[in-house]
């Protein structure tokens, strides 16, 4: 499953929160990837996901692939909603 | 004898040598190794030793400069257990079968390079982070001790720029002073150099052909004094054995009980802002917490806090002060603190307008949800709350209608709670007319000073133009205060004062003579208002 989510933190995916990140999806057992401007990450590398450079405002496509896929999407989509 | 200013962080006296710290640079030469696996261990080894190190230094980050500051040495942790970096260490060392330090020193520089080319400043900022934490691990692999030595005797740091791992790793025995060129008055740097009381300057154009030379920082006046002659050394030295004596002299006040000469005693309390500021309290041995600003929960938040997140932070503190009293003064947003999730309309006069308590009731859900949080912590210790802003009795039954439901609520719920007693903030000039119909109706009053004496003088505190009519000493005020404090005694309720006028010295005595109860202050006063205290008759 993919999803679209707008960032609202003030200074984007800085560290703290793609660290908080990268724990949060190396729990669910799915592969997660995020992408922005053209630019894409797996979910549970920090300098990769840091190296996107996401800034507030800018909107990222995360897809969660896997048997667990559907639970693991709405794991994710939260996090991000609650985190970023 | 040369005058060099700057900005200065805490007020102090400093007079010793300088040391210009520069960060070494470290040297790697590329050498073959024959057995990559072994050296692929030596590699694992000494992540392991630097990620141990971190967390020392987060615990004692966390410890001296509390959890907002620690939190770097945490993200420098996850990143030495990137998968990325890791591989890249690991492929180097492999494919061309070369030391760790090598691996690690050629992953530094083209990790670094990805950031500092970043377009963004907080990323390009990241940079220095890969280096940092890259640079330990092959201080670790060369057998190298990773302090910050500054030597045996006691020196005045000059430096660029500190960065937190270099701050907290300093013997801070050795340390008299910081005086650095960047950084800024909330840097980690100057904060560090206030909780451990040393002076320090910023902003200060440094020059590497101090190093060696005698000095004098001056941290009342932000001056820093290079190869100063006698006759200033001697006054200096004066003045610092002053500082000294008046610090030992708070000192002997710890752990003494805030009692008249008379035998009457005060209840001295501090005020505080953040679970942050808790080491505080117990450092200058406050006897409680008089006014717990909740404003942070709100302020550093994207969204309402919820419940649990409250109720967390309660807890720790009433868990914390292990029985002494904290009152929590319930949200007190609006006027100059503004938050976005609020959604609140402008407001031509926003310190009359809508905040505070006037929130609270118009949105009792958002009211309801910090009230359950603060009785279900008050099992954990002695929690009071207070309401800002008061204008009326009508409110005050108001609320403590809500405050019922929510007792309700939680006795359905089978959720245990404490004797929470409930007190409001005496901070209009309506409230202290009427103070004997609302001293009926609560357990304590707690004066805010500020708002009131901007309200009694009608003078906006922002507006630098009205200094000149501003007196915060001013009579009306002071007979309001008294007002206040004899109609709480009436209706046998306590009252004290929580504003900045708690701290001003100078009143103490006058306070003290108008039976004043309570004198809740920020930490850092405690000790200095116990000693007038003591010599109150």
């Amino acid at each position: 499953m993919t999803f679209n989510y707008v960032i609202t933190d003030e200074v984007g995916i800085h560290a703290r929160p793609a660290g908080l990140l990268v724990k949060a999806a190396k729990e669910v057992g799915s592969k997660v990837t995020v992408s922005c401007n053209g630019k894409s990450a797996e979910a549970t590398k920090l300098m990769a996901l840091m190296s996107l450079g996401v800034k507030k405002g800018m909107e990222v496509t995360v897809t969660v692939e896997g048997d667990n896929e559907a639970v693991d999407g709405e794991t994710m989509k939260k996090f991000f909603e609650e985190n970023l | 004898m040369q005058k060099v200013n700057g900005k200065s962080i805490f007020k102090g006296i400093a007079i010793g040598r300088i040391l210009y710290y520069s960060k070494e640079q470290q040297q790697v030469k590329r050498l073959r190794v024959e057995n990559t696996e072994a050296e692929v261990a030596r590699y694992e080894a000494a992540r392991e030793a630097a990620v141990k190190q971190l967390g020392e230094l987060y615990d004692k980050a966390l410890a001296e400069v509390g959890e907002m500051n620690a939190q770097v040495f945490e993200v420098h942790q996850m990143m030495l257990e990137d998968e990325d970096y890791n591989d890249s260490i690991y492929n180097i060392i492999r494919q061309q079968e070369v030391n760790a330090e090598y691996a690690v020193a050629t992953t530094a520089d083209n990790f670094s390079d990805m950031f500092a080319n970043m377009d963004d400043e907080y990323f390009k900022a990241r940079a220095i982070d890969i280096k940092d934490i890259s640079e330990r691990v092959v201080t670790i692999l060369q057998g190298k001790s990773t302090g910050s030595d500054i030597g045996d005797e006691p020196v005045i740091i000059v430096a660029e720029d500190l960065a937190p791992s270099e701050t907290v790793q300093m013997d801070k025995t050795k340390l008299l002073s910081f005086v650095t060129r960047l950084g800024s008055s909330n840097s980690h740097t100057a904060i560090l150099a206030r909780t451990m009381n040393i002076p320090a300057l910023i902003g200060v154009e440094i020059d590497e052909a101090w190093d060696g030379k005698m000095a004098i920082v001056d941290g009342y006046t932000g001056t820093l004094y290079l190869e100063p002659d006698d006759e200033l050394i001697e006054e200096m030295k004066k003045k610092l054995q002053e500082d000294i004596e008046k610090r030992e002299l708070l000192q002997t006040l710890k752990g003494k009980e805030n009692v008249t000469k008379s035998g009457r005693a005060i209840k001295l309390y501090a005020n505080i802002g953040n679970v942050s500021d808790l080491a505080s309290v117990l450092q200058n041995d406050a006897s409680g917490i008089g006014l717990f600003r909740s404003e942070f929960l709100y302020l550093e938040s994207k969204d309402y806090p919820t419940e649990d997140e409250q109720f967390l932070a309660y807890k720790q503190v009433a868990e914390t002060l292990a029985g002494k009293k904290v009152i929590i003064r319930t949200l007190d947003i609006g006027a100059d603190k503004q938050v976005d999730y609020f959604n609140m309309e402008h407001e031509d006069n926003p310190a009359m307008g809508y905040r505070a308590i006037r929130i609270c009731l118009s949105q009792p859900e958002i009211f309801k949800t910090q009230l359950r949080a603060i009785f279900r912590a008050s099992a954990y210790g002695n929690i009071a709350v207070m309401y800002p802003m008061i204008i009326s009795v009508e409110e005050v039954k108001q609320i403590k209608q809500i405050v019922e439901e929510v007792k309700k609520e939680l006795d359905d719920a089978g959720i245990k709670y404490g004797d929470v007693e409930q007190g409001i903030m005496i901070e209009t000039p309506a409230a202290v007319m009427i103070s004997d119909l609302l001293a009926e109706e609560v357990d304590f009053f707690s004066i805010g000073t500020n708002d009131l004496t901007q309200y009694t003088l009608a003078i906006d505190r922002q507006n630098a133009k009205l200094d000149t009519f501003y007196n915060s000493h001013h009579e009306a005020v002071l007979r309001m205060i008294k007002l206040v404090v004899d109609n709480a005694h009436v209706a046998n309720i306590w009252a004290g004062i929580c504003g900045e006028l708690g701290a001003d010295t100078s009143l103490t005595d006058t306070f003290l003579d108008m039976g004043v109860d309570e004198l809740s202050v920020s930490p850092n006063m405690i000790l200095p208002i116990r000693k007038v205290i003591r010599e109150h008759e």
